[in-house]
């Protein structure tokens, strides 16, 4: 008896948040365009016709046909293949920087908010300032310092992207850190790390694992933007900013030069942001009712 | 109020010194000085063109005068020193690849466009947030408004508006108002859909609280629930995330102006980067800091005016 009620009631907060992720047909779709794309970057040699180098002098500025399924560039190069090569190169950037702006945003933001008062009057005063500079101001500084090249961007964006990330991470902490349990494993003598590693960190998995996929799409974004004025991604690497970058010069004859990668852009942004959408809603069902 | 304003400009004075400070740090930390590149010059011209601009001189610390023990100049005879010094009599330098012109002159011929072409922005988002909130086809172009990239939105605006109707102009900034339109929409878009949904949800929130089914009960018009508590009320989000908003539209001004070639202060920076035009660079940068704290105060202060509960402090 006792053993059969345990199993109907052994639905864990993920399972229940899972279900309730699939029932949101904007979710759902969302999520396989999302794996769909992953896997066209983790595959691009094997998908892309040609390769992102080879140049047509015949086949210059071809609008789409079933041969170059995207038309070619100005140099004859085919667009298709180079919006799949720029995937691997956006979602990197965009994985990457989310990543790395978590783990800071999370290491600061635990910081300030488990251990409050002076220091984390401090370490505010200084995301505030942050989060009100214009971001591709500081993005530009960055990128001089350190010049052209894939880490002058990681570094410069990671600056941007994790103050929301610790803003976020320490709300949270500030509303767990008073729950009783926490109270409890403080009381019989449980060590500072292990209370945010152990009883702290896998309450607010939910938010932080939310921000994450607001991120990545808001790195993309930036990443786009930086190479679509010419200050991101130098050749020989290509991302849809800068493949946006180079369809502009020539757009108003050949649209579909800036459209495909602005398109490729457009759909992995939303994707993300609907899946994020969600998400919160799943893993916080009382936020949707209120 | 007066001095609620008068206090924060007070505030921002060091904030602006620490920013230029940093900002100076960061570009002499930089490799590649500004007439590096101009590989013609003959060492004894470029020894001239550096002293006339003190580039000859130490960052900070003048150890040849500390040997001297002429002890004032150590600090003083200084690049840092000498850019304090105009700062403070708001002279931002000479620029060093405009050879004869100003910063000063060169942000304020270019500075009116930018921010023209942001305040037309901030317009059309005063006027959209109104009647979004009942509209379900406003959400799904403010889903699209807040993810498709500007650019985007800009070279769809030219390809539909310029080049398939001919009605306006693709670019430049010459003073009719038919060069200000698609700018405007293009940088307008993104933080005007942000607005409405946000306006959507916390409408959403206020329209069920107590106070206004008791509007609602005693009788009051529809009309007058709406603004007079509803909205009202539903502003106070929005107008926290106005600061950043403003300065996503004051950055995203460096892409429009980009695609529109509108000569913009973005131009001049994203050019100043890569000719290392030190104080140009400084210059953008510390105008730009001073218009987010201005907006910022601004902000605080219509806080204020909305919400009553809210002390200026």
């Amino acid at each position: 008896m006792s053993e059969t009620l345990k199993k109907s009631n052994s639905r864990s907060l993920w399972q229940d948040a899972w279900k309730r992720l699939f029932k949101n047909k904007a979710s759902v779709i969302s999520l396989i365009y999302i794996v769909g794309i992953i896997l066209v970057a983790i595959f691009a040699d094997v998908i892309a016709p040609f390769s992102y180098e080879t140049q047509s002098p015949q086949d210059r500025l071809l609008f789409p046909n079933t041969t170059y399924l995207m038309g070619t560039d100005i140099l004859g190069r085919d667009l298709f293949s180079r919006v799949i090569y720029g995937t691997r190169m956006s979602m990197s950037v965009g994985i990457i920087i989310a990543f790395c702006s978590l783990i800071v945003g999370t290491i600061y933001g635990s910081l300030s908010g488990y251990v409050g008062g002076r220091l984390d009057n401090i370490l505010m005063r200084i995301v505030d300032i942050l989060y009100t500079f214009p971001s591709l101001l500081l993005i530009i500084l960055i990128r001089v310092i350190f010049g052209p090249g894939l880490f002058g961007i990681f570094f410069a964006l990671t600056i941007v992207e994790w103050v929301s990330v610790s803003r976020i991470v320490r709300g949270q902490i500030l509303q767990v850190k008073e729950m009783a349990y926490v109270e409890a494993a403080r009381a019989v003598g449980v060590r500072h790390q292990t209370i945010i590693a152990r009883h702290i960190l896998p309450n607010i998995l939910g938010p932080i694992i939310v921000t994450l996929t607001f991120e990545i799409p808001a790195a993309i974004l930036s990443e786009s933007f930086l190479s679509f004025i010419g200050l991101g991604l130098q050749p020989p690497f290509s991302s849809w900013g800068s493949l946006a970058n180079d369809g502009f010069q020539a757009f108003k004859s050949y649209p579909y030069l800036i459209f495909f990668p602005g398109m490729a852009i457009f759909l992995t942004v939303l994707a993300f942001n609907l899946l994020g959408d969600g998400l919160r809603d799943a893993l916080d069902p009382k936020l949707k009712n209120t | 109020m007066l001095l609620f304003i008068l206090k924060r400009l007070f505030i921002s004075i060091p904030v602006i010194f620490i920013l230029a400070t940093l900002t100076f740090c960061i570009m002499r930390v930089t490799p590649g000085g500004p007439f590096d590149k101009d590989k013609a010059i003959p060492p004894e011209i470029k020894a001239n063109i550096e002293a006339k601009y003190h580039l000859d001189k130490p960052t900070f610390i003048n150890t040849p005068a500390f040997y001297k023990k002429k002890w004032i100049h150590v600090l003083t005879e200084t690049q840092y020193f000498y850019y304090m010094k105009g700062l403070a009599q708001g002279d931002l330098g000479p620029s060093y690849k405009y050879l004869g012109r100003s910063v000063t002159d060169i942000i304020l011929d270019s500075l009116p466009v930018s921010v023209e072409l942001g305040f037309y922005a901030a317009l059309i988002l005063a006027a959209y947030k109104h009647n979004t909130w009942i509209d379900n086809a406003a959400m799904f172009t403010a889903i699209s408004g807040i993810t498709l990239p500007s650019f985007l939105v800009a070279a769809l605006l030219i390809y539909i508006f310029s080049i398939k109707m001919a009605w306006l102009p693709a670019g430049l900034w010459d003073g009719g108002w038919e060069y200000k339109i698609l700018p405007t929409i293009a940088l307008g878009l993104r933080p005007v859909a942000i607005i409405a949904r946000l306006m959507r949800t916390s409408m959403l929130d206020v329209i069920k609280a107590d106070y206004v089914r008791t509007a609602r009960a005693k009788g009051l018009n529809e009309v007058w629930v709406i603004l007079k508590h509803v909205v009202k009320n539903s502003l106070i989000p929005v107008i926290t995330i106005s600061g950043p908003l403003l300065a996503g539209i004051i950055t995203g001004s460096f892409v429009i102006e980009h695609v529109f070639a509108i000569p913009g202060i973005a131009k001049h920076f994203i050019l100043a980067v890569t000719n290392r035009d030190y104080t140009l660079i400084m210059g953008v940068t510390l105008v730009y800091a001073v218009l987010l704290i201005i907006a910022n105060i601004l902000v605080d202060v219509f806080y204020a005016l909305v919400d009553p509960r809210i002390k200026l402090s």
